[in-house]
């Protein structure tokens, strides 16, 4: 099986140009779980993590966004300046795994895999990421709503790689929840993101649906119900938890209950809405 | 008067573990790192249902892949067509039929994994899927066609003991339901074997619990005389039960006496998962009856063990569970009625606490439910019912181990209590910990208490005797066992042994093979009280050697000479000789079997002197709980454990410890989800093990009464800290929140829906 070494994100799209069947690999912490499961057998694989491009950031004050690169991995957005500036991304990005495993994953591994249960996707939900793709044919951006179309399903095109993510810079209050049956290193059973953008309230949850997905009745129920995000009462953020909950569409499975998931949404949207203010 | 001269590393010090060092470094090679030339490698075929008839097996396609050497069936079985440990009922493969998902059906031994693999899946079975036989209690009467020749009951027993008329004033009655925990060593089952040249014997390098009953059950299946199946311990990386069933012992010994060359076979994790037997889940009803004080007058009840396809240790786990109903404490009339069965689930075994972790959990549970009726607290109601030395068992057993319950209890509770949550508590200690799904005011925290008796040693009649050679040469020992060393710490503390009872500072372990008598497993918390003796007894017949060679050159009667730090010494006179100058040029070798005391089966009333001893526990367990969310963190574990005599206090803290982690694990996370006969997380994905963020701080007290039936008046310390952790942990949930909780693990769902 070739492994095919980019050094520059056009010498990776060239690659992958000519090799259209290539597995695309960075940290290796999704993929090589399944090699290992003989889940995936792969032809060719095309290695991303020396290209030294995709593991820039950047701030760009003037527009108040942060652009990070796909190979970006978890242990650098856990602290530091990416903490400052997206600490939703921060928190979220402490929950994946260990720290062997921060320290292999990237963004663009999430991205690539998009499994509902993918720690940061959330976060990107929330906040409307701008996803980066990049192929032989030029870049395109896609937002994320549009990104990621289904369990483990993307609209990345096959001959396309993610290169990065931008993300706003809000100065607002933000923070994600993941509820695990462990309190690290654990799949998440149920998680969210709340944030407030553009002065308005955003909700993203995790593991409860084919996709990410937004509480958009939530949001527009706190929209109206207040006029001070910083200053919830406890019973809106009840309430606004209750819708959330309706709007979550989980399964049962090994890991959980629907039942349990769709009340941990509750829970984590109604304390997630006050979290970080006086109340 | 003595002084010693000489810093050794004797009885009583926290003598560090010769294979420390490598395993800190990873240079330790388990059996999993074994390698031969010329090696290939073996894996086996297993089968995707719960329950189904084999209509055929066709091997045809794989035989024909390049680099297949070997495809083996149950018609290749030259032996005995079936094993295991108490009844002979489990195949080495499948034949006509398959009795739980991932049954062994066929094995290759291939030039790379990636060939077997690939031949694996070449292989065509036909199955005719069949009805699968999950409920226990469907196994118990006529329901359900029996799912095997031995039938579906694997064992009943009955105990009835004294005036069973009895009513208490108060009475108080529980269900309970226990998960299926799994052992989950870190080191996959894994062998490399060997054959001898003229394809009449094999050797076999093994990560298991018991060699020689390895060995017996092997020799059987492969028709060879026992000493022409030789079985070396290869590295062992944890057992906790799961190793002293047959796993792929048989399957590597046979592709490689098929092939004439050596076969290694290694579990992945998630084939480890289907490779070894697990602890029983079960279902226990009991009914407390007692005073309007709280004494207990009378037990009730009913245990249901699921023990899966085959019948492993089940028998055993059950008796172990029945006979320790009453818990720790006074109990002077019980009527149980126990039950293992088998179903189409995965077989069940050995797991650390073999049976008393399920009848404890059930009867702490119990003694909670009696203090609340009886208006008192967790604490006086086990005080005012603790067993003591001399009272008698539910099964006429009187306890003549040491009993030091009330004090375990006192001790515990006397170990302060940690402090509160604070205001400005670290995100990570909270529930939830990483997740950051609750902020302190969320929390509410909880007091759960938790007591175990646990026998230790074989019971029944069982003579599980243990063997040990020590050879004094120049000096130095040399000390030769069959005693599985699995983690537990036996290799550290048989030098240990040797050095205070010889007077010497060099002494090694041999090669752990076949080539003595036998050690019995490495289970029931009994090695260091059997090996431990064998070890013992070997140096003290060494020492009267010595003595007597000494005293024929000096002229000096043996009996007067007694050893004192490094020197024999004539205590009646003024002669001493280091024992290093007395053993020069001489070798003494001598080899002692240890066997305990004899014990009986149980009557048809459960009545009988099954148990050689017993061992106490006492856990106090503070946890933090997240009633909305249904998370918890465990605190703090304060325990007083009896140990007898505290031989190595280094090695006593670290199986408490970890101990304490695994019960842990069964209170709130590890359960292997069975649905319908089939494993639906055999993966560390899923199957949750407590991280350093679940593991509480562990208070211990090692309470040192010396124990008169013990060679070294030291008790086993392995079992017990695992067994009543698990309650008290799960009555501390119970405290947060003020609900019932009646099953382990407590999952979110049980504390907050």
């Amino acid at each position: 099986m070739p492994v095919l070494i980019a050094h520059t994100i056009s010498e990776a799209t060239e690659i992958l140009a000519e090799n259209p069947d290539a597995t695309i690999l960075n940290g290796g912490t999704d993929l090589m779980v399944e090699v290992n499961f003989n889940h995936r057998h792969p032809s060719s694989v095309l290695l991303l993590r020396n290209v030294p491009q995709l593991r820039e950031w950047s701030i760009d004050s003037s527009q108040q966004t942060i652009t990070i690169g796909a190979g970006v991995p978890y242990a650098a957005m856990e602290t530091g300046a990416i903490a400052a500036a997206v600490p939703a991304l921060a928190q979220a990005a402490r929950t994946v795994g260990s720290p062997q495993i921060r320290a292999a994953g990237t963004m663009g591994g999430n991205l690539g895999t998009c499994s509902p249960a993918g720690d940061t996707l959330p976060v990107l939900s929330a906040l409307e990421a701008t996803i980066h793709l990049s192929s032989q044919d030029g870049e395109r951006t896609v937002p994320f709503g549009e990104f990621m179309v289904g369990p483990k399903k993307n609209s990345r095109l096959q001959h396309e790689i993610i290169t990065a993510v931008t993300l706003p810079v809000t100065g607002n209050r933000q923070g994600y929840s993941k509820v695990g049956v462990r309190n690290a290193m654990v799949i998440s059973v149920a998680s969210a993101c709340f944030a407030i953008v553009d002065d308005t309230p955003r909700l993203a949850m995790g593991s409860v649906g084919p996709t990410i997905l937004r509480a958009v009745k939530a949001e527009k129920f706190l929209a109206e119900a207040t006029k001070d995000l910083d200053n919830i009462s406890d019973e809106i953020a009840r309430e606004f938890g209750e819708i959330a909950s309706t709007e979550a569409r989980p399964i049962d499975d090994h890991r959980s209950t629907a039942q349990y998931r769709a009340h941990a949404i509750k829970v984590l949207a109604s304390r997630l809405a006050v979290r970080g203010t006086a109340s | 008067m003595s002084s010693v001269k000489t810093k050794r590393d004797v009885l009583g010090t926290s003598s560090l573990r010769p294979d420390g060092g490598a395993k800190v470094k990873g240079d330790f090679a388990f059996t999993s790192d074994l390698h031969a030339e010329n090696m290939l490698w073996g894996a086996t075929l297993r089968s995707p249902h719960p329950h189904a008839r084999i209509v055929s097996i066709d091997t045809t396609a794989a035989w024909k892949i390049a680099g297949v050497e070997c495809i083996v069936t149950a018609d290749d079985v030259p032996g005995q067509l079936t094993y295991g440990l108490i009844s002979s009922d489990q195949p080495v493969f499948a034949k006509d039929v398959v009795r739980y998902m991932g049954e062994p059906i066929a094995a290759v031994a291939a030039d790379h994994p990636e060939t077997c693999r690939r031949a694996l899946a070449a292989i065509t079975v036909v199955y005719e899927v069949l009805p699968v036989l999950f409920d226990p209690e469907l196994a118990i009467g006529d329901d359900f066609e029996p799912i095997h020749p031995d039938g579906n009951l694997i064992r009943q027993q009955r105990i009835v003991h004294g005036d069973t008329s009895v009513v208490g004033d108060v009475i108080v009655e529980g269900h309970y339901v226990i998960g299926m925990q799994d052992q989950a060593f870190l080191g996959t089952e894994s062998a490399l074997a060997l054959p001898d040249a003229d394809g009449q014997g094999v050797e076999v390098f093994v990560a298991t619990q018991w060699l020689h009953e390895d060995q017996k059950q092997m020799a059987a299946c492969l028709n060879l005389p026992t000493e022409r199946v030789r079985l070396v311990l290869g590295g062992v990386g944890g057992a906790f039960g799961a190793r002293e069933d047959i796993s792929l012992q048989v399957h590597t010994a046979l592709l490689a006496l098929r092939t004439s060359r050596p076969v290694k076979m290694q579990y992945g994790r998630e084939e480890s998962f289907f490779g070894h037997v697990h602890r029983h889940p079960a279902t226990v009803w009991m009914r407390h009856h007692a005073t309007n004080e709280g004494k207990i007058v009378k037990i009730e009840a009913r245990f249901v063990f699921d023990g899966g396809a085959y019948a492993s240790t089940s028998a055993a786990v059950l008796i172990n569970g029945v006979t320790h109903t009453q818990g720790p404490y006074k109990c002077p009339v019980a009527v149980v009625d126990g039950y293992a069965v088998r179903t189409n689930n995965p077989p069940c075994g050995a797991m650390r606490g073999f049976g008393v972790v399920q009848a404890c959990f059930a009867h702490e549970g119990q003694m909670d439910k009696l203090a609340a009726a009886v208006g008192t607290d967790p604490v006086s109601i086990r005080l005012m019912n603790a067993m003591e030395t001399g009272d008698l068992l539910i099964t006429g057993q009187p306890v003549e181990s040491v009993a030091p319950v009330a004090r375990l209890i006192r001790e515990t509770n006397e170990i302060p209590l940690p402090p509160d949550l604070a205001i400005d508590a670290n995100e990570l200690d909270l529930p939830g910990g990483s997740g950051i799904t609750a902020e302190r005011k969320h929390i509410r925290r909880g007091i759960g208490w938790g007591v175990s008796i646990k026998n230790i040693m074989y019971s029944e009649g069982f003579d599980d005797y243990s063997t040990a050679r020590c050879t004094l040469s120049d000096g130095k020992v040399v000390l030769k066992f069959a005693t599985s060393e699995v983690g537990q710490g036996f290799v550290t503390l048989a030098p240990q042994i040797a050095r205070s009872v010889l007077g010497v500072t060099d002494a090694v372990c041999d090669t752990i093979d076949t080539q003595i008598g036998s050690a019995g497993s490495t289970s029931a918390s009994r090695q260091t009280w059997m090996s431990g003796g064998a070890v013992d007894g070997a140096c003290r017949l060494v020492r009267e050697r010595l003595f007597e060679l000494v005293g024929a050159q000096q002229n000096i009667e043996p009996i007067r000479f007694a050893i004192e730090d490094d020197e024999i010494v004539d205590t009646a006179g003024t002669f001493r000789m280091s024992v290093i100058e007395a053993s020069q040029g001489i070798t003494i070798s001598e080899t002692f079997e240890h066997h305990h005391r004899k014990t009986e089966e149980l009557d048809e009333n459960g009545q009988g002197n099954c148990h050689v001893a017993f061992a106490f526990v006492a856990h106090r367990a503070v946890v933090d709980v997240d009633p909305e969310l249904g998370l918890v963190k465990v605190v703090q574990i304060a325990t007083a454990q009896d140990v007898g005599q505290v031989l190595n206090p280094l090695s006593v803290l670290g199986q408490i410890e970890g101990g304490i982690a695994q019960g842990l694990g069964l209170a709130v996370m590890e359960e292997i989800i069975v649905q319908e006969g089939r494993v639906r997380n055999p993966s560390f994905t899923d199957y949750l093990l407590p991280t350093a963020l679940d593991a509480p701080v562990v208070v211990a007290r090692m309470i040192e009464e010396y124990e008169p039936q013990a060679p070294l008046g030291a008790k086993g310390v392995g079992e017990p800290p695992c067994i009543s952790v698990t309650p008290a942990i799960v009555a501390a949930i119970r405290d947060a929140i003020g609900k019932d909780i009646d099953r382990c693990p407590v999952r979110p769902q049980d504390i907050c829906l």
